[in-house]
């Protein structure tokens, strides 16, 4: 009786799954087959370009490349620490302008920006995000470099301020819509004025996401190569003077790959190392704080 | 005691009578869709306002009207009066913060802040606002959770974020947040439409408790909780007021004949 029933059991309900299940489950499989083979394919391009840039520029890394001026053309020996130093001051100094204006349009866009002022603020932020870098370079030479008189870390900054700033502006906008309606609400309906909401409930609940969209800012300002050549014009000194002009990393690979001297090339590969690992870093970790960004605020 | 506890207990015991709030002639509007016309109601101080009504029919926007959140959402607008205290809230002189700091509100979705810990989000509107020293919040928080009737499930739970509490347990929490300000009227948006049964009881007896020191108005789905609870009842349909009176009136022999078909269940 019993066995009866299993036996109906077992040749009704899993010989239907079963047969459905066999065609379903090669299309599965080469359907999964070919997604990797795509995403596999997507990542060959990157290995290639870190494994190669590895090979090529490992030999230049030793502490002369790190601390050292560069050494006379012909010359064994010296480094670039003057162009580490560049990009250091004139990123930092592009931090310093961007940051607090792209976070205040944000804020200004998410939280008050309901007018026509706000329409700009916003049209303005996509133009700058579309324009070519060398454009945005020429501009600050002609307001800037011209203006003062000389090339200088300065000026590369403030090239670079107009690139990432409204990379910051954007995506902190984004990031602060996301925050759910209801809290700006429930804190206004305790009595706390506006501003107070925006810096104790809305910004924090936002958290790491705005840096995220400081760490890709970052990441897109620091290898930067046209704007810094029209606006700091590179230099062979180390100097922290902000009104010199200043060397940077993407500068000095783009000098040195054009010179016909070998060990100028791998000190340029050395370079290529350098930021790549930077921006890797940097990226890896605005990606590592944003996954764990949208967990909490699900 | 400091001379300012002094005085919040004096403001506390005396002149309950003052925090009467009355609506005259509102209109509100979403955009285009006019969500309440010509709504007059009166909140009784030391007494439950109950609002009933179909879904959609403007209890939210009522009572978020009340302490002025309505003009929050984008595109809305109000005319009308509301008077508290014999003020009108919406005169141009009057700041919509000192307002939301009188008449405390809690939303039909409790919406704890997720970056704080219990015991700050109960205290969260005094933190924000005020300068207290750290052991005075403590103690205020403490206070606010008790009265909230959720020390005793969070009191080894004070630094998880608000979030991991239960649902009915935000909802006190949120309950405990507005109480924590010291507001002289309580909005209630369906604070138990969530809630299991116990817990829904326990608001309700929250309710009958707030009611000896605030101006509770309560908007409710549930007939008999507003039965229960309420002392005044006011019934809408479609952003208008249908009836109002005393809740045992209301509900055994209403004027209005729509009013007796949505208690009875015959529609809504
Ligand atoms: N943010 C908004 N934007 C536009 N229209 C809205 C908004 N909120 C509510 N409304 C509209 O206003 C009317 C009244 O809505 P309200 O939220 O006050 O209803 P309610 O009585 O509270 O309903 P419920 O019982 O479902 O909570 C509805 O027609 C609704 O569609
Ligand atoms: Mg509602």
């Amino acid at each position: 009786m019993s066995g009866a029933a299993v036996a109906t059991a077992g040749a009704r309900a899993p010989g239907l799954s079963r047969s459905m299940s066999r065609s379903r489950r090669v299309k599965d499989r080469a359907f999964r087959a070919s997604l990797w083979a795509c995403g596999f394919l997507a990542l060959l391009p990157l290995a290639f370009i870190v494994w190669y840039v590895l090979v090529k520029g490992v030999s230049a890394l030793n502490l002369d490349f790190f601390t050292k001026e560069p050494a006379a053309p012909g010359e064994p020996g010296g480094g670039i620490v003057q162009s580490f130093v560049g990009t250091a001051l004139i990123v930092g100094m592009a931090i310093g302008m961007a940051v607090p204006l792209g976070m205040l349009a944000a804020i200004y866009l998410s939280e008050y920006g309901r007018g026509r002022l706000a329409s700009a603020v916003r049209f303005v932020a996509e133009i700058l995000l579309s324009t070519p870098s060398i454009v945005a370079g020429a501009f600050i030479w002609a307001v800037v470099v011209v203006a003062m008189g000389t090339f200088s870390a300065l000026a590369g900054a403030i090239a670079l301020t107009v690139l990432m700033w409204p990379i910051i502006t954007r995506a902190t906008e984004e990031i602060l819509r996301l925050v759910p309606q209801e809290l700006r609400e429930g804190a206004l309906a305790l009595g706390v004025p506006r501003w107070k909401t925006i810096a104790r409930v809305v910004i924090p609940t936002a958290g790491s996401g705005i840096f995220t969209a400081i760490m890709l800012a970052v990441a897109r300002g620091m290898g930067e190569t046209a704007p810094i050549l029209l606006t700091a014009l590179g230099q062979d000194f180390l100097t922290t003077n902000p009104v010199a002009p200043a060397d940077a990393v993407p500068l000095r690979i783009y000098n040195y790959a054009r010179t016909p001297v070998l060990s100028q090339h791998a000190i340029a590969w050395g370079g290529a190392i350098v930021l790549l690992a930077a921006v890797l870093v940097l990226s890896i970790t605005a990606r590592f704080l944003a996954n764990r960004q949208q967990r909490r605020i699900r | 005691m400091s001379g300012v506890e002094a005085v919040r207990q004096e403001a506390l015991t005396d002149d309950l009578g003052s925090r009467r709030i009355e609506v005259h002639d509102l209109n509100a509007w979403f955009g285009s869709l006019q969500a309440l016309r010509d709504v007059a109601v009166v909140a009784e101080p030391q007494a439950v306002t109950s609002i009933i009504g179909p879904s959609g029919c403007g209890k939210s926007t009522l009572i978020r009207c009340i302490n002025r959140m309505h003009e929050e959402v984008l595109g809305a607008r109000v005319s009308g009066k509301v008077l508290f205290d014999g003020q009108d809230i919406y005169a141009p002189d009057v700041d919509p913060v000192e307002v939301r700091r009188r008449i405390g509100m809690v939303f039909q979705r409790a919406n704890p802040f997720p970056t704080m810990s219990v015991l700050d989000n109960a205290v969260a509107g005094l933190k924000m606002v005020g300068r207290l020293s750290r052991g005075e919040l403590r103690r205020r928080s403490e206070q606010a959770l008790r009265q909230a009737g959720l020390w005793d499930e969070v009191k080894d739970r004070l630094d998880e974020p608000g979030g991991k509490l239960s649902g009915g347990q935000q909802q006190r929490l949120c309950i405990a947040r507005a109480l924590a300000v010291e507001p002289e009227v309580l909005l209630m948006d369906e604070p138990a439409s969530a809630l299991d049964p116990a817990s829904t009881l326990r608001i309700e007896e929250l309710i009958q408790d707030l009611k000896t020191q605030f101006t509770v108005v309560l908007v409710t789905h549930n007939m008999q909780q507003a039965a229960r609870v309420a002392d005044w009842t006011l019934f809408m349909l479609y952003g208008q007021v249908v009836e109002f009176g005393p809740t045992r009136k209301i509900f055994t022999s209403p004027d209005d004949k729509r009013t007796e078909d949505y208690i009875t269940g015959r529609f809504g």
